[in-house]
């Protein structure tokens, strides 16, 4: 049986291998604590596999948890006090790259289809094989999906070399920087709030304001909560575990029985049709504005805001009719 | 009552464009110490959460695969066959534009388009010079401004009610991981990109007939303006 631990400290490695670049490449100007970055979360991976052994009693060897809650906020120092850097992307030039889209066509696009497909048929087909541990079908899928779309990459485009993907891989990764764990640390921030009561206090107050079993009344401060919240924040991401530990979790999922995974997927939606109406979501809506040399720096949001109320109405409806 | 000061730190830290990272490690010490929990009981929290939520981060290890593929030609190629659609309406082009984002975004590539990578160079270009040949006149200003907003209108309303339908995008995994590790549940990432189907299916056809009456405004202004100008008619209107 393939456990989802394997495929956590697969993603560890990966992430290891990549600092060991980072460490070697010297047009990166912050190379040693972006190595130190990518590298101490590489090895939270297998360290929380003993983490999670130890909270679940599932057997395997125990690691206790602070220690790991040490390596987290020295994640959180080196990535919020500006320590990683980037080097010179390892990758091909422009020419290079259109011979290359002429010689393959379309074809390019079969390793990236690979990955969904494979993910799919995992967790649709051989989710009661056996094969993979009980409930984690979907995510093994994505793992084993993504070896296969690497192999069939290297058959399609020619490439031998396995460095090759993983300097590519990790130019993306510098490019991205402390934005793609911020996701996980949010996620984090939620189990807090919900440990230390800031779900119930809200709640409560929710509980005080909305009539009793007011399942209309519920669903829409949830929805127009996560699209304010995420308006005056800019990230959906970051509104998504106080709006849900607040309303979406012990109102509508507890207390009137909704289908969790409809409401908490329509939530996070409702939370993006903010992310298209504000300015303080900046990559999104001003940068393009840049980008195009507009006067008027607000017209892509302008553009947006008939589409994303109409949005929030849906996903209010949506939400209110079938996830009960 | 006084745990909610950490969300007032969430708020403030980004309203006030502080490093996100750097705002949600406060939040948690704050919250955590004024929900009376040990500054050891704090660091087991942010240890255990972290490890619960590992699944949230998976998705770095499609990097290599859309690295490796950038390299040989992947966002080129998608130009070529984004830059065959040349002869349609200002309108309908984005409106296709629109669907190929959504769709190429459901299948979790979400990388190959983007303001920088096919708005600026092929998009505005192409609806502009589209808009453009329908009136058979130069777009004035303001206009121009116009087309080149739902240009970028059109690539951000795609890559949000695209990816979602995708399994291994960072939202899906922040709402099981979030969900799995708080409340023990086991809600699996294809239950909630389900869910995402119907509203990216809303905002297609939202956005979409909103880009097809661009076309019709398009048409109208450029008229108002040609009267208002009393410009002479640009040649071979008038057949």
């Amino acid at each position: 049986m393939i456990k989802v631990e394997w495929l956590y400290w697969l993603v560890g490695l990966v992430f290891v291998v990549m600092a060991v670049q980072m460490a070697a490449d010297r047009t990166n100007p912050k190379r040693w604590t972006s190595a130190a970055f990518w590298g101490l979360l590489g090895v939270t991976f297998p360290y929380g596999t003993g983490v999670v052994n130890a909270s679940k009693g599932t057997g395997g060897w125990t690691l206790p948890a602070e220690p790991l809650g040490v390596a987290v906020l020295a994640l959180i120092v080196l990535a919020g006090f500006n320590f990683l850097g980037k080097g010179v992307p390892v990758t091909t030039t422009g020419e290079q790259r259109e011979a290359s889209a002429t010689r393959l066509g379309s074809k390019i696009f079969i390793p990236a289809l690979t990955i969904p497909v494979v993910a799919i048929v995992c967790a649709a087909v051989l989710d009661d094989s056996g094969l993979f541990q009980e409930g984690q079908a979907t995510l093994l899928g994505l793992g084993v999906g993504c070896v296969a779309a690497l192999v069939v990459g290297m058959l399609v485009t020619g490439e031998k070399k396995i460095s090759v993907p993983l300097h590519s891989g990790r130019s993306m990764l510098e490019a991205m920087g402390s934005a793609l764990l911020l996701p996980q640390l949010l996620a984090v921030l939620g189990s807090i709030f919900a440990l230390a009561g800031v779900g119930t206090q809200v709640g409560d107050i929710m509980n005080s304001v909305l009539p009793e079993n007011s399942k209309y009344l519920a669903v829409i401060a949830y929805c127009v909560g996560m699209y304010l919240f995420t308006v005056i924040m800019g990230n959906a991401f970051a509104a998504f575990p106080v709006m849900t530990a607040a309303i979406g979790w012990p109102i509508l999922v507890e207390q009137m029985n909704g289908n969790a995974p409809a409401i908490l997927a329509i939530g996070m939606l409702a939370g993006f049709c903010g992310t298209l109406c504000t300015p303080m979501a900046a990559n999104f809506n001003i940068v393009p504005a840049t980008l195009l040399e507009l006067k008027d720096q607000y017209g892509p949001i302008k553009a947006q805001i008939p589409t994303a109320l109409a949005l929030l109405v849906c996903c209010t409806v949506i939400m209110a009719v079938f996830a009960f | 009552m006084i745990v909610l000061l950490g969300v007032v730190v969430v708020i403030l830290g980004f309203v006030t464009r502080r490093n996100p990272v750097l705002v949600v490690g406060v939040a948690g010490i704050v919250t955590g110490l004024l929900g009376k929990m040990s500054p050891r009981e704090v660091l087991a929290a942010f240890g255990q959460s972290f490890a619960d939520s590992r699944s949230v981060t998976v998705f770095a290890i499609v990097l290599p695969v859309i690295g490796l593929l950038e390299r040989y030609g992947l966002r080129e190629q998608a130009r070529n066959l984004i830059g065959r659609l040349g002869k349609l309406s200002a309108g309908r082009f984005l409106t296709v534009y629109l669907l190929v984002r959504q769709v190429t975004a459901a299948f979790g590539l979400n990388s190959i388009g983007g303001p920088a990578q096919t708005v600026r160079p092929l998009v505005a270009p192409m609806a502009e010079a589209a808009a453009e040949r329908t009136a058979g006149a130069r777009l004035p200003d303001r206009l121009r401004e116009k087309v080149r907003s739902y240009s970028a209108s059109s690539d951000t309303v795609g890559l949000f009610f695209g990816e979602d339908c995708f399994l291994a995008i960072g939202s899906i995994l922040l709402i099981t991981g979030f969900v799995n590790s708080t409340y023990q549940q086991h809600i699996e990432p294809i239950e909630l990109a389900l869910w995402a189907i119907p509203l990216a299916v809303c905002a297609f056809f939202i956005h979409g007939a909103r880009l097809l009456l661009l076309d019709k405004q398009l048409e109208r202004e450029m008229a108002a303006a040609a009267a208002e100008n009393d410009l002479p008619l640009p040649k071979g209107a008038d057949k």
